[in-house]
């Protein structure tokens, strides 16, 4: 239930005089309001600034420190107010959302202290609204990269005693660390450089011999450029084996996108050694030749720009991918108009559709070489038409992908959108969980309740008071409305686990309906208790419909199989959050073991939220978390 | 020839094509430069109006002598009221809002339209604090008789003093949605038939199919536990 609409229950439980009549079944017992107060004013301190609220304010959301009973501890008797140590205003945050149900962040807040304030007042930071939530996200991860920035600037510092191996990667990857690895580096970028300029330098014409076509230098001085070419695949050889060797990893290394472009500059010149001056092969040879060029790839090895480049255009692929499909829809719509269009001219250039793709693409990207023009009027009409809208589709996505360089260059960030997915998902995990907690808080204080009546007939009296107080006054009178909800329409609120389990099963609905205290009794009565209470299952097995709106009269006559169930129960109670202080111990008499329960069929688990703190307090078995269900045996 | 002049025609087809397409993309874009203003039909600012409506309560005096609630009851209601609708008014969706945050299992919007109409008893489409704190009044202040007839208002969807089949089963319909797809029996499809049935039964006493306001009010104080259940209303507020 939310939170802000909690004044609005004496409407809705008003409203249920609508049931009343039509009710077949006497509806439970309203709870009454012990000491019922008029609503008073609370004065909250916070380092100086006073804040006032009603007490029911606070009341509304008790898992947090205000509204639950820790703010006892920061009461001050002699100024009969509750003072905090804390900002006042971030404060005003904290107060707002018990006001409105809404949490919002304060852009000017750092986003550490404003953590910190939550964490203290006991606020879960998903439940940030929307209009906040991108903000603070965003600031939380900036945060995260700027810390993790740091501590990969703590992490050059040499570890003792690494192998020689490891040495040698280090090296590799991060050539600050050694006089070695700086030369290593600079020699092999040095390398680098020469290869490519003797590629180029290759095919520039020099000098010729009079009677015949300009000879490019490479055929000229073969030699002198074959000698330089082994010189530099050597190198490059002797590194690749180098890395490999010193590669944590080599499968993964020989994976990686750098060492393939390392095999690939190298392979030329070796393919080209095996295979002999055969005339159809040498064809293929020169075309393989034009692989050296991925040599000046090995340059971003050196370059942390380049290599941040390659990732942006990696994580803009989607921006990247909608500019080409824009593109291609639009080349492909133009082609065809300007085709159909310049049919009718003599002498047209626009001999088919894929014939005017060039023509698209060359006005779109506004490049106009001119040699292919439309010439008639719709054709020309057409053609501006296209160059407009060419310079837009190319505009639009430019600017994200260079904001995403300029933002990944500034903080060097690596799968940013994985993580954030991720992030998202647990967020809305734990939203849904909050939100079914207040349907299966009703489910849980039911079996309370049904404890409640039961204990209340068997006069304990010092468990009753301890359960009393277990839920709040507001949170009773819920209960109490969905109870009546339920014994108007003679059906039970169960969880969805439960539910699909029945609905698989399917013969549940041919065996009289059974209250969920009822059918764990005879669970546990009947696996050790089965002799004396037998006769008294049987009347139950011949009820009708409403039998189980009996289990008062049925728990009165047979207090033994209570004593047990009462003992059973104690175990699920215990994960609220007020009652974590109690313990009740089992009677001796219970013979009972808490390891027979568990041969029942169906089980079901408590929430998720709260159990975490039942299980770290309570040291009873390991069956405390079910509630013990029979199906049709 | 017929080649000649299909061709033609595709040309000056075109051209035309063309030539409109200039004509009214100028046309938009002079209208969206505000230069000439061409409206067809009706923009969305008209709908801005009806947000900015408010209304003011009688003063606490009156509603105090209206309703059978003490100052400091009104008050507490209020307050509730204007924190959900700073407005002064709910509508239908705001109210089936409200009310479905207190059965997050089942579908109360059936309901909650049925309660909105017995609220609002001049429909005009929206419940003032007045008709809410009237209808309340009546519920948990009034009598015996006032509770009961305020029930088969509820009840009788039509205002015709009386409850047929149909009807009876729309609100039942709608109970029953409330509970949701995950009770203990699992729900029937005829379940609301049955209750109703067995809802005429006991009501219906001279079998003519409808319930009249008399033979509901005299059912009813037969019947123990309707009586019993009436009394919870006391202690509400």
């Amino acid at each position: 239930m939310a939170a802000g609409v909690a004044a609005w229950l004496p409407f809705a439980r008003a409203a249920a005089i609508g049931w009343m009549p039509v009710a077949n079944l006497p509806m439970p017992v309203a709870p009454t309001e012990k000491n019922k107060k008029q609503d008073e004013l609370i004065v909250l301190n916070v380092s100086g600034r006073r804040f006032q609220t009603w007490k029911n304010t606070l009341d509304r959301y008790p898992d947090t420190l205000l509204g639950s009973s820790e703010k006892e501890f920061f009461y001050n008797e002699e100024t009969k107010e509750y003072f905090f140590d804390r900002d006042p205003d971030v404060f005003r945050s904290v107060l707002n959302f018990y006001r409105t149900g809404k949490l919002h962040y304060p852009r000017y807040e750092c986003i550490l202290s404003y953590d910190e304030e939550l964490a203290f007042f006991g606020i879960v930071p998903e439940i940030i609204g929307d209009c906040c939530y991108e903000e603070y996200k965003d600031r939380k991860r900036e945060n995260a990269e700027r810390l993790m920035d740091d501590q990969e600037d703590n992490k050059d510092s040499k570890l003792p005693n690494m192998t020689f191996r490891e040495t040698m990667w280090r090296a590799f990857e991060n050539p600050q660390t050694s006089t070695m690895a700086l030369v290593f580096y600079y020699v092999t970028g040095f390398f680098i450089a020469v290869s490519v300029m003797t590629n180029v330098v290759e095919t520039v014409p020099c000098g010729s011999v009079p009677n015949q076509k300009e000879v490019p230098c490479g055929e000229r001085y073969t030699v002198a450029f074959f000698c330089m070419d082994t010189a530099c695949v050597m190198i490059f050889t002797v590194e690749y084996l180098m890395r490999l060797f010193a590669a944590p990893n080599r499968y993964r290394f020989m994976r990686s996108v750098m060492s393939i472009i390392d095999v690939v500059a190298i392979l030329p010149y070796y393919i080209g050694l095996v295979m002999t001056d055969n005339e159809d092969v040498s064809g293929a040879f020169v075309t393989l030749r034009v692989f050296r060029v991925f040599r000046i790839f090995k340059f971003s090895r050196h370059s942390q720009g380049l290599r941040i480049l390659g990732y942006t255009l990696k994580s803009c692929a989607s921006e990247l991918g909608f500019l080409l499909f824009s593109l291609t829809m639009a080349i492909i719509i133009f082609a065809t108009v300007m085709f159909y269009a310049e049919k009718g001219s003599s002498s047209s250039k626009f001999t088919s559709i894929p014939a005017s793709f060039w023509y698209t693409i060359v006005t779109m990207t506004t490049l106009g070489y001119g040699d292919m023009v439309p010439k008639t009027i719709a054709g020309k009409i057409f053609g501006s038409i296209c160059s407009l809208s060419g310079v837009l589709v190319i505009a639009l996505p430019v600017p994200v992908i260079v904001s995403n360089f300029s933002r990944i260059y500034h903080q060097n960030q690596r799968a940013d959108k994985r993580r954030a997915q991720k992030v998202q998902k647990a967020r809305l995990a734990r939203i849904r969980l909050t939100k079914t907690e207040s349907s299966s808080a009703f489910l849980h204080s039911k079996r309370n309740g049904l404890f409640n009546e039961a204990l209340e007939l068997t006069s304990s009296t010092k468990e009753e008071q301890h359960l009393g107080k277990s839920s709040s006054l507001l949170e009773s009178q819920h209960h109490h409305l969905l109870h009546c909800l339920e014994k108007t329409t003679n059906h039970e609120f169960v969880d969805e686990q439960y539910y699909q389990q029945s609905y698989l099963e399917g013969g549940l609905q041919n065996y009289p309906q059974r209250s969920p205290s009822l059918s764990s009794q005879d669970g546990v009565t009947g696996t050790c208790c089965s002799r004396r209470n037998k006769k008294h299952n049987t009347p139950l097995r011949n009820a009708s419909g409403p039998a189980h709106m009996q289990p008062l009269t049925h728990t009165q006559t047979h207090n033994r199989g209570l004593q047990e169930l009462s003992t059973i129960h104690i175990q699920p109670l215990s994960t609220s959050r007020s009652s974590l202080n109690m313990r009740i111990d089992e009677p001796a008499s219970l013979n009972c073991q808490s390891s027979q329960i568990t041969t029942a069929i169906i089980s079901i688990p408590t929430p998720p939220v709260t159990t975490p703190e039942g299980d770290a307090h309570l040291p009873t078995g390991p069956s405390h978390q079910n509630v013990v269900k029979v199906s049709a045996l | 020839m017929l080649l000649f002049f299909q061709d033609k025609w595709e040309v000056e087809g075109l051209q035309t094509v063309g030539i409109i397409l200039v004509v009214c993309s100028s046309l938009k874009l002079m209208h969206f430069l505000g230069l000439i203003d061409i409206s067809v039909a009706d923009s969305i600012e008209d709908d801005f109006e009806l947000s900015t409506v408010c209304h003011r309560p009688e003063s606490m005096d009156k509603l105090e002598e209206l309703t059978k609630f003490t100052k400091k009851e009104l008050q507490v209601l209020y307050r509730g009221f204007k924190n959900e609708c700073p407005s002064g008014v709910v509508n239908e969706d705001n109210f089936k809002t409200i009310y479905s945050q207190f059965f997050p299992q089942g579908d109360s919007s059936m309901y909650a339209h049925f309660l909105f109409e017995a609220f609002d008893t001049n429909k005009n489409g929206s419940v003032s604090f007045e008709d809410f704190v009237f209808g309340l009044s009546i519920i948990l202040r009034g009598t015996i008789n006032d509770r009961l007839n305020w029930a088969f208002n509820l009840y009788d969807l039509n205002k015709d003093g009386c409850i047929t089949k149909e009807e009876m089963l729309d609100i039942m319909k709608s109970i029953y949605d409330m509970m949701g797809k995950c009770t203990y029996p699992t729900m029937q499809e005829d379940a609301p038939l049955e209750h109703v049935e067995s809802f005429f039964q006991k009501m219906d006493q001279n079998k003519d199919g409808v319930v009249t306001i008399e033979e509901f009010i005299e059912s009813c104080k037969k019947d123990e536990n309707i009586m019993q259940s009436m009394q919870l209303f006391d202690n509400v507020i």
